[in-house]
């Protein structure tokens, strides 16, 4: 996929297809979104000489699906025609739920799975256990319901069915419903 | 038996930075086996997958560690995992206490979950990048098994009078054995005169405050006095819990060496 107004290389031009590929697969265990939604393809570099190293970065460090999108990707890659030279994990920096785009958010969202709350500065509920005396006033970004919309949300269980989700119930219709952690 | 003598002598000349690594991950590794035991055990369903993510969260932190111990000597997270003895294990003795009720689960997951956050919290400033990259990305995932901990013991201690009981009695038990968390450790002072690991012994002030005020919030009192202090797990000398726990983990493996799916 060649972009912008500029000429692009053969090699820079493989090198984005490449990317491309990566960035379009499924996520393995919420195939609703692509690696590329989930912010979870760090680079991909190389592709002139059909040969590529594809950086991608976990969600959370024992999360399974890691092995899966490595092998997703060298095959997607392989079948396209390129030589996977290596599929290496990127730490820092470390993957958030800020890194999810909106297209992605729109796509969890239909799927049934609310997207991250946006985090506001000042809360340190992470750090203590407990909302902070010192720091400003958290703003208090509700989780939307996949459902019906409310904000009126509830936290169920911080750990839910992939070490990226949580469970929460909604006030106003009642469903409990999956939500990625923010 | 060959191979196992030769793995013994490779872990004994590890870099002292790989075998720091290694004595954290096992505690990881050996902490996340307790939890994945209560799989299909669980008092309800959220408390199983709970339990079960905070294994993944610990199994994930261990085969980082134990590739990171192993990889300038050319061992690999599996064979650092199902091919070392007892002896050559080196995590707390905390993380090896066989299981008890819940009780005792929750307020290990306490003990060792705040003491987890102090770790990475001072591993996150290491002068290795590699290892305070790791550490900033594990502590997140502690801080949630923490907030975890901290909810069920405030509502057990605080709870009915024999979940109160059983806190107590797990905290009897458990308190000694985290003597050895912060105790004087020759190899990670030396790392930390050069900035790579965070002393033990300055871990142990903001960890126990922390500790100290949830406890006595969930009506549980002070930290108990101890008159003794269990440890030798960082030297290889463990409980024989640990060694009936490796034997059941590693079964499959010296069944069939090699064997990848």
């Amino acid at each position: 996929m060649v972009t912008g107004t500029a000429v692009h290389t053969d090699a820079e031009a493989r090198e984005s297809e490449a990317r491309e590929i990566v960035r379009a697969l499924p996520d393995p265990e919420m195939p609703w979104v692509t690696l590329g939604d989930l912010g979870v393809v760090r680079a991909v570099h190389g592709g002139a000489t059909g040969s590529v190293r594809v950086e991608l970065t976990p969600t959370y460090l024992g999360c399974p699906a890691i092995e899966a999108m490595r092998s997703d990707a060298e095959k997607a890659l392989a079948a396209a025609g390129y030589r996977v030279e290596s599929v290496d994990l990127r730490l820092d920096p470390p993957w958030t739920p800020a890194a999810i785009s909106e297209e992605g958010r729109r796509k969890l969202e239909e799927a049934g799975i609310a997207p991250p709350a946006h985090v506001t500065a000042g809360s340190d509920i992470r750090a203590t256990g407990r909302p902070s005396q010192h720091s400003p006033t958290p703003v208090g970004l509700g989780v939307r319901c996949p459902h019906c919309g409310s904000i009126e949300t509830a936290l169920l269980s911080r750990f839910g069915a992939s070490p990226c989700q949580e469970l929460r119930r909604c006030s106003a219709c009642a469903e409990p419903f999956p939500a990625v952690r923010s | 038996m060959t191979t196992g003598r030769a793995l013994t002598a490779l872990t004994r000349t590890l870099k002292p930075l790989d075998a720091y690594a290694l004595a954290v991950g096992d505690d990881a590794l050996i902490a996340s086996h307790r939890l994945s035991e209560w799989l299909t055990r669980a008092p309800d369903l959220e408390e199983e997958v709970a339990l079960a993510n905070i294994a993944l969260d610990q199994l994930g932190q261990a085969r980082f560690l134990l590739g990171y111990a192993g990889r300038s000597s050319g061992l690999s997270e599996d064979e650092l995992a199902y091919r070392r003895s007892d002896r050559e294990y080196r995590n707390c003795l905390l993380a090896e206490l066989p299981n008890g009720d819940f009780a005792h689960t929750v307020l290990r997951l306490l003990l060792f979950s705040a003491y987890q956050r102090q770790l990475y919290a001072g591993l996150g400033e290491s002068a290795d990048d590699e290892l305070a990259a790791f550490a900033k990305k594990a502590s997140v995932e502690v801080d949630y098994h923490y907030e975890y901990a901290v909810s069920w013991t405030l509502r057990l201690g605080d709870g009915t009078e024999e979940s109160h009981d059983r806190m107590a009695a797990a905290l009897e038990e458990l308190w000694p054995y985290t003597a050895e968390l912060f105790a004087d450790d020759p190899l990670a002072s030396g790392l930390s005169a050069d900035g790579l690991v965070p002393e033990p012994e300055r871990l142990h002030g903001p960890w126990m405050e922390q500790v100290t005020s949830v406890l006595a919030e969930a009506t549980l009192g002070a930290a108990p006095s101890v008159n003794r202090r269990p440890g030798g797990g960082r030297a290889g000398l463990h409980t024989e819990a640990l060694s009936y726990l490796l034997a059941e983990m590693q079964s499959v493996h010296r069944a069939h060496p090699g064997a990848t799916w």
